[in-house]
């Protein structure tokens, strides 16, 4: 058998990837809590891989290992809001994490790789924006060796706390042993978020040993490092310092997850309110988004109590579950329609009721997971178009997933007409949902120009027909009922016989303009290179160093820079 | 100040000319020197102690007796010389001449190679620094001594390297040795086996036994490297290792013995009542010995390991008398049978041969132990008692590798849990095992007199008799 075939995804058996788990199932992390700080500690069973073929030695990870990790933070963040300050370390001894699992890198295919890559990004960039946005401070506690991954891992932390008992170091020895990069934002965070010297850094990368000590601390590598009879003292007095900063309330009830009720079969995936129709002819998936179904709690109380099934939560959850299984169990579905449907008060109404209570915690935990799954889309490599059709209800929040997509579609109507779709603006289309660059999608969409941006504001709150829509830039294109069925169809087409490879390079470098952020630049910079990387002869080639790591073969190099 | 180099570090690498060594030897040996009354052995650095001192490579040059101080012991540097036209002889570079400077490309292992063996040097020093408070005999001292001051000369062996091959690096991780500190919580030393104790004289026979033997395959596995360097301070150090598996053999053959002839003359043979008779029961020999065996095996590393095959391919670290093989000493398409737990049984597995290149050595070790089992086995034998002593399943007691998660009784069935806490008495040491053997340790210093729990030995050491004078108490 091939064994890249053997961790290639195949949505029509039991290899589909689930994305859904619950800490009772955990594998690999053991999670604890201790007034307001919570433990997430790394023990990853070498045998529990998520795909045949490989052991998670040394505390190695894969997507697996970090499904879970990606639930444990939702649980925290929803689950236990009196968490505070999260440390992030491991139960094995004298070993934090040695990063991604080379081997599963080395028989994965390209998709897989990047995938998993995105995923883990998406996770770490999570875990600086609960940082940033929740009050929720991560403390990285290496334990033990922290290589690759592991360090990537670390560098998203809040703060780096390395033991110093003369053998632990952190390390990025991706370049020198694998001939890949550090690139779940290794890279990027160590010039941009630490700040370490270039030159520094360029030897921090090829040096496979790493750095350990005082060294580690003077290069900004970590903040400090401790000896190991004081490491978890000094940890915990941290955290709890950390804690002690953090806006999160004291005697909250947590929100629990609960599991997300949901049918999927071959074509598609049907939740509460997101649907999914798969049509493989075509490459195409239509997603419907349906506002709420009845009218939406207005006070604390009343949105504490619905809690997992309040409506902008429950549709977030169901619209990242979706996108999350979309993106790995269905690579050439290359086409998304993003569809909407309900009540355009409906939603006016739960985004009022956001934007009235958005300093109370469990609103500011679901406008978080609002602009996480929000930024999801944006950084899909899929065509994403919206179209806009009677019935619909692209308003404030979801009217975002109009303005994520490449291009909008909206039907043109005769004026007064019953069906006449329409837009509508909220509050919350003004920076409540920032993607990656820090824009809102409408600053992103219009440049930050005042003028067109000063026209949406005075716009908030009413429906907006096609021909208003179009005169603000809110929509691509307004056919009317006689073009709309053939124009569609022909951009769909059109769209699907291109090379799915420009299209995502084209895609991304349309999506964001202007702006970069570190976040931005793990995105675009980085991860290009490191897909280009890991497509070359050098890496994944028969000799390529990602495929000869660990068989006692040596790498042969095409020597020629490109 | 000058130094003469000759003089306090015996050397056949040309020191007093290589002004860099010099440098970076002058700021070492002091620390090493610190390190050594820090953590040498307990208050004994005022005896006089009859030892061993390597002078030269010649033939009559590795061994030089005379009385000498530890603290001035003259740890020397020595490669063996070189071969005519040397080749590397295995992996990828078979063929090509060795390397006498490391090569960019393979440092970082070479490095870690080299700190990994280091570290283990005065681990071991450390461990067993208690024991001259204990010792049965002047004899036994003088042999504890004698292997500690050589494994202070292994680890000058590894810090030269390090200092005439890695630079500042190497330099760092030199001193780095002098600063882990075995069962230092806070400095461990890497391996886990060098930060446990070494509490008692049989211990410490079962230690230099199989874990000095684990050293002998690694130094040897080394002595092929094409580093050349490595390989030539490696081969001679297997001379000294071969002393200290001696003192374990010796040693524990001469517990044997006493308990055997205790057991003849009084004609008792229930643990218990050869314990009030002040000697060590067999069975206690055999737990111990089931100890120090399955810990040290584990020390070869994962039955499966990319380092290992990385570094048998790049020609760093060959197999256990590798010259001697007959097969292409590339192994790119070999296999090599390994065990495995499947389907609740152990089951064996053709797995490729280069990632198994620790399963191996392991195996070349395994072998090599069995035979000094055996000839403890002849001294039992030879007083008629129905005893055998005998190795554990390879799977036994593993903490890493494939069994490390499986219950393993000595004889290779997998066992539950419950089988296991039962057995385990048996199996390994209890603390009442070990506090007993811990009573019988008291000093015996009088040259010629030996603790009751062990039998003097047939000759001397340099062919003088037990009854000399091998340490002058100062």
């Amino acid at each position: 058998m091939d064994p890249a075939a053997a961790a290639a995804p195949d949505a029509t058996t039991s290899s589909r990837v689930d994305f859904e788990t619950h800490p009772d199932r955990y594998r690999h992390l053991k999670l604890g809590f201790e007034g307001p700080v919570a433990t997430i500690a790394l023990d990853i069973d070498e045998d529990a891989g998520i795909r045949p073929g490989y052991k998670l030695k040394l505390n190695s990870y894969d997507l697996g290992v970090d499904i879970e990790l990606h639930d444990a933070l939702q649980r925290i963040r929803f689950e236990h809001p009196q968490v505070r300050a999260v440390v992030l370390t491991s139960a094995k001894d004298r070993i934090f994490c040695s990063g991604a699992n080379i081997f599963m890198l080395g028989r994965s295919t390209h998709a897989w790789k990047v995938n998993f890559c995105k995923f883990t990004n998406e996770t770490r960039n999570g875990i600086e924006d609960s940082s940033r946005h929740s009050g929720l401070k991560f403390i990285a506690a290496c334990n033990g060796t922290t290589a690759g991954g592991g360090y990537e891992l670390a560098l998203a932390c809040d703060e780096i706390v390395l033991v110093d008992d003369r053998s632990s170091a952190v390390s990025l020895p991706e370049v020198p042993l694998l001939g890949v990069l550090p690139g779940t934002g290794g890279l990027t965070r160590l010039t941009d978020k630490r700040r370490v010297r270039h030159d520094l850094a360029d030897l921090f990368c090829t040096t496979t040993e790493g750095v350990r000590g005082t060294r580690a601390r003077d290069w900004r590598l970590v903040d400090e490092v401790v000896k190991p009879a004081q490491f978890r003292d000094y940890v915990s007095r941290r955290a709890r310092s950390l804690a002690a900063g953090s806006d999160r309330p004291e005697d909250a009830t947590g929100v629990t997850l609960t599991p997300l009720a949901r049918t999927v079969d071959a074509s598609g995936y049907r939740y509460a309110f997101v649907d999914v129709r798969i049509d493989g002819s075509s490459r195409q998936a239509t997603i419907t988004v349906k506002a709420p179904d009845k009218a939406p709690p207005q006070d604390e109380a009343g949105i504490v109590a619905a809690g997992a099934s309040w409506w902008p939560l429950q549709m977030a959850r169901e619209l990242d579950d979706a996108i999350l299984d979309l993106r790995t169990n269905h690579l050439d579905i290359g086409t998304w329609l993003l569809r909407t449907e309900g009540d355009i008060d409906s939603v006016l109404a739960a985004d009022a009721s956001l934007a009235r209570h958005r300093d109370h915690w469990f609103v500011r935990e679901t406008l978080g997971m609002l602009r996480r799954t929000l930024a999801r889309l944006d950084v899909s490599s899929r065509t994403l178009f919206a179209l806009v059709e009677p019935g619909s209800c692209f308003a404030g929040t979801l009217l975002e997933l109009a303005l994520a997509a490449d291009r909008c579609y909206m039907l043109a109507l005769p004026e007064g007409h019953v069906e006449a779709p329409a837009l509508a603006l909220s509050a919350l289309n003004f920076g409540a949902c920032p993607r990656v660059d820090g824009l809102s999608r409408i600053d992103a969409r219009f440049y930050r120009e005042r003028d067109a941006i000063a026209r949406l504001e005075g716009a908030q709150g009413r429906r907006i027909h096609a021909a208003e829509a179009s005169d603000l830039g809110l929509v691509t294109a307004t056919p009317d009922e006689l073009d709309w069925r053939d124009e569609i169809r022909i951009a769909l087409e059109e769209r699907a016989a291109m090379s799915p490879d420009a299209l995502t390079g084209m895609e991304a470098n349309l999506r964001f303009g202007v702006a970069e952020t570190m976040q931005t630049r793990v995105f675009g910079r980085l991860s290009a290179w490191q897909n280009w990387i890991f497509i070359r002869p050098n890496a994944v080639g028969e000799h390529g160093a990602l495929k000869c790591f660990g068989t006692g073969n040596k790498a042969q190099f095409d020597w020629e820079r490109v | 100040m000058s130094i003469d180099y000759n003089q306090t570090i015996p050397n056949n690498v040309d020191l007093a000319t290589d002004r860099s060594l010099q440098r970076a030897l002058e700021q070492w040996q002091p620390g090493f020197i610190d390190w050594w009354r820090e953590l040498g052995p307990v208050g004994s650095q005022g005896h006089e102690v009859y030892l061993r001192t390597a002078v030269s490579v010649d033939p009559g040059g590795w061994a030089h007796f005379d009385y000498v101080k530890m603290p001035e012991y003259r740890w020397g540097i020595f490669l063996n010389p070189p071969a005519a036209d040397p080749k590397i002889h295995f992996g990828e570079h078979k063929g090509q001449p060795v390397w006498n400077e490391v090569p960019g490309e393979h440092r970082a292992n070479l490095r870690r190679i080299i700190v990994a063996q280091g570290d283990t040097e005065p681990a071991s020093v450390e461990q067993q620094r208690h024991l001259g408070l204990t010792a049965p005999s002047q004899y036994d001292l003088r042999n504890l001594y004698q292997v500690n001051v050589e494994e202070g000369r292994h680890l000058w062996a590894m810090v030269y390297l390090l200092h005439r091959h890695f630079g500042r690096d190497g330099r760092e991780e030199a001193d780095a040795m002098l600063h882990r500190h075995a069962g230092d919580p806070n400095n461990p030393r890497i391996l886990g086996a060098f930060n446990e104790k070494t509490p008692d004289w049989l211990s410490l026979y079962m230690f230099t036994y199989f874990t000095d033997r684990d050293g002998k395959f690694q130094l040897s596995a080394l002595a092929e490297s094409g580093f050349d360097p490595l390989a030539r301070t490696t081969k001679f150090m297997l001379t000294e290792e071969a002393h200290h598996m001696f003192v374990g053999e010796s040693g524990v053959s001469r517990t044997i013995q006493r308990t055997c002839e205790v057991m003849k003359a009084s004609g008792v043979d229930a643990a218990d009542k050869l314990r009030a008779l002040g000697v060590i029961d067999l069975e206690t020999i055999q737990r111990y010995l089931n100890f120090h065996y399955s810990v040290t095996i584990d020390l070869f590393g994962a039955d499966q390991s990319s380092n290992a095959a990385t570094f048998y391919s790049a020609g760093l670290k060959g197999r256990y008398g590798e010259t001697k093989l007959d097969d292409d000493h590339v192994l790119k398409d070999a296999t090599y049978p390994i065990l495995e737990v499947a389907n609740g049984r152990i089951a064996e597995k053709q797995v490729s041969a280069l990632s198994s290149i620790n399963e191996r050595l392991r195996d070349d070790y395994i072998r090599d132990s069995v035979a000094g089992v055996e000839r403890w086995n002849r001294v039992i034998e030879k007083s008629g008692i129905p005893f055998r002593l005998q190795v554990p399943h390879k799977a036994f007691n593993r903490k890493i590798g494939s069994f490390a998660a499986a219950r393993v009784s000595p004889d290779g069935r997998i066992v539950s849990e419950a089988e296991w806490n039962a057995g385990v008495g048996n199996w390994l040491p209890s603390d009442e095992d070990r506090a007993f053997v811990a009573s019988l340790m008291g000093r015996v210093v009088e040259p010629g007199k030996f603790a009751n729990w062990i039998a003097p030995p047939a000759v001397g050491i340099n062919r003088q008799p037990a009854s000399f004078e091998y340490v002058r108490f100062g």
